[in-house]
């Protein structure tokens, strides 16, 4: 591969991987507010 | 049959909800990692600048697809209701905005499972590799076995109408299964499985002579493309498409959230993960691309090609070529099948709740009537002599003037008629950990307008000004034109079909005591 092929392509996996990880590291920080859920009523399974 | 007896009581039934957050983010992603992801996006990126074109795409992405993707989401989860009574709750004047996305769902789901069915039996070619040394052939002659001239006949091809019975039981049966025992658990086994095959077919590609030659072809930018118009567009384009925005699923997805929930953070991973879905797709599609211009002694610009040519041109092409060709094969078509599908149940569950919503009707008489319809629809029209030509014409037609216009008309009279962007700011903002205020507002109120606008007339002057592919007049004006605007006819005559009066939306105390409990919440 050329040198500007190889660059574009780390940039483009740093870019959008990158952001799904930030996205997923801030969900991450933010767990559900299972506390605040409302009562759902009992499921058979 | 006057209804289904467990849910005949006086008392409405529970709205049904994703057991967790990781459920919805799987089904989401589901539904937006599709046949375009695959076979749409690297020929796109290809063809409008390669490596250059990140930029717009990320643009695109940022400025016009997740601030769609929130709008929905919150009208969805504010308004707890399939389209059409979401947007009824959000004003009474919005409500054939639903039906209009309910109805392109329609359209949609009846072609789109046509082609899971195509996936499958390739999927076992792969095995056979029935389609010789002339893969084009095959496809269009053996195989579809496609009439000369466009038209509508009932000659059927056996090869394809089976498997497509087959692909609707199946996805009856997740649609009758419902959100927690049938959507929620299709995704979270067909999504994992679908990441895995999608990871070892690039790995796979990647390890194939010419590979390199490819991903020069797929990453090398070409800066100049970024002064044009026409790749702007292009990433706009893709990005709408690709998100399955502005068409009812995400409303629909989001209805069954729990109240709180942290929308925009779970929607940012849903789309950057579509993204990171189609990025892998370039690399492995143009790793595999580069193999088949090497083998041919051609250059990668030759054998470039996206869409049904790409699936099932070029891929049975490399798969007769490849080494371990049978396992690559499995692995693209399983793909396509497993991407399909997961799409699939989410388009279907958009007429689905609409129909619940509207007839008051339970979970299993609305999916077992609506997929039933579907599904009769899907098998008398497409697997035919003539059935592709329906295909390409009624995608081609309800992308532009279903999908595309629809979308700008909903966000022209949410945020500039109805002015409701403040209220829907408001409500992705109570819980969001990201959180979307002016800037938001601006990029649905005037950035998204602008891009479909765009879009809308240029699909418009292009297919007004020559017949869609050459094909008879009559066949276009009655399948694209007659279709699209008869979708526009319908939905303002199911608009003043009146709510059942088992309907929620006369009776609905869950939404009741959310709009109270919220209330009380803003007072504080």
């Amino acid at each position: 591969m050329t040198p500007i092929a190889i660059t574009m392509m780390i940039v483009a996996i740093l870019t959008v991987w990158g952001g799904l990880a930030l996205a997923l590291l801030n969900l991450q920080r933010h767990p559900e507010d299972e506390g605040a859920l409302p009562e759902e009523p009992a499921r058979e399974l | 049959m006057s209804s289904i007896p467990s849910h005949n009581t006086s008392a409405p039934v529970r709205r049904e909800t994703f057991s967790s957050r990781r459920l919805f983010i799987l089904s989401a992603i589901g539904s937006a990692v599709g046949l375009g992801n695959i076979w749409r996006f690297p020929y796109i990126a290809y063809d409008n600048g390669g490596g250059a074109f990140l930029i717009p795409y990320l643009v695109a992405l940022l400025t016009a697809g997740i601030p769609l993707l929130f709008l929905d989401y919150a009208v969805g989860h504010k308004f707890r209701a399939s389209p059409p009574l979401a947007y009824r709750r959000l004003h009474r004047a919005a409500e054939p905005l639903g039906w209009w996305q309910v109805l392109v769902c329609f359209v949609i789901a009846a072609y789109y499972a046509v082609i899971i069915a195509w996936s499958l039996m390739y999927t076992i070619f792969s095995f056979t590799e029935a389609w010789g040394d002339d893969a084009e052939g095959y496809f269009f002659g053996n195989f579809l076995q496609v009439a000369e001239a466009p038209g509508i006949g009932f000659t059927y091809v056996p090869s394809v109408f089976f498997p497509l019975l087959l692909i609707w039981v199946a996805v009856i049966i997740i649609m009758v299964a419902g959100i927690r025992k049938g959507i929620s658990r299709a995704n979270s086994i067909l999504l994992p499985l679908l990441v895995v095959m999608f990871l070892l077919l690039v790995l796979q590609s990647l390890f194939l002579p010419g590979a390199a030659e490819g991903l020069n072809a797929f990453f090398t930018p070409d800066w100049a493309a970024l002064a044009d118009p026409g790749v702007w567009a292009a990433a706009y384009g893709h990005i709408f498409f690709s998100l399955s925005v502005g068409y009812g699923i995400m409303v629909t997805y989001s209805s069954y959230l729990k109240r709180r929930t942290d929308l925009t953070g779970s929607g940012m991973v849903v789309a950057f993960s579509n993204s990171a879905f189609e990025i892998l797709a370039g690399i492995g599609v143009f790793a595999a691309l580069g193999f088949m211009a090497q083998a041919a002694g051609a250059g990668v610009n030759d054998v470039v090609t996206q869409g049904i040519g790409l699936a099932f041109v070029a891929f049975p092409t490399i798969v007769s070529q490849a080494p371990f060709g049978a396992f690559m094969g499995v692995l693209f078509f399983g793909s396509l099948v497993f991407a399909g599908v997961t799409s699939l149940i989410s388009v279907l569950e958009v007429i689905v709740a609409a129909v619940q919503d509207k007839l008051g009707w339970g979970r299993i008489k609305a999916s077992v009537t609506v997929s039933g319809l579907v599904a009769v629809v899907s098998l008398a029209l497409f697997p035919t002599a003539t059935g592709l030509y329906l295909l390409d014409t009624s995608d081609a037609f309800v992308n532009s003037f279903g999908i595309t216009l629809g979308a700008l008309v909903t966000v022209v009279v949410i945020a500039w008629f109805l002015r409701k962007l403040p209220l829907l700011s408001a409500h992705l903002n109570r819980i969001s950990t990201i959180k979307m205020r002016r800037s938001w507002m601006v990029l649905v109120a005037g950035v998204v307008p602008l891009a479909l606008i765009y879009m809308v007339s240029s699909e418009f002057i292009s297919k007004i000004s020559t017949t869609y592919e050459g094909y008879p007049a009559w066949f276009v004006g009655l399948f694209g034109w007659g279709m699209a605007a008869a979708l526009v006819v319908l939905a303002l005559a199911l608009t003043f079909i009146p709510w059942s009066h088992r309907s929620k939306a006369h009776n609905d105390p869950e939404y009741d005591s959310v709009v109270e409990e919220e209330a009380k919440e803003t007072a504080q």
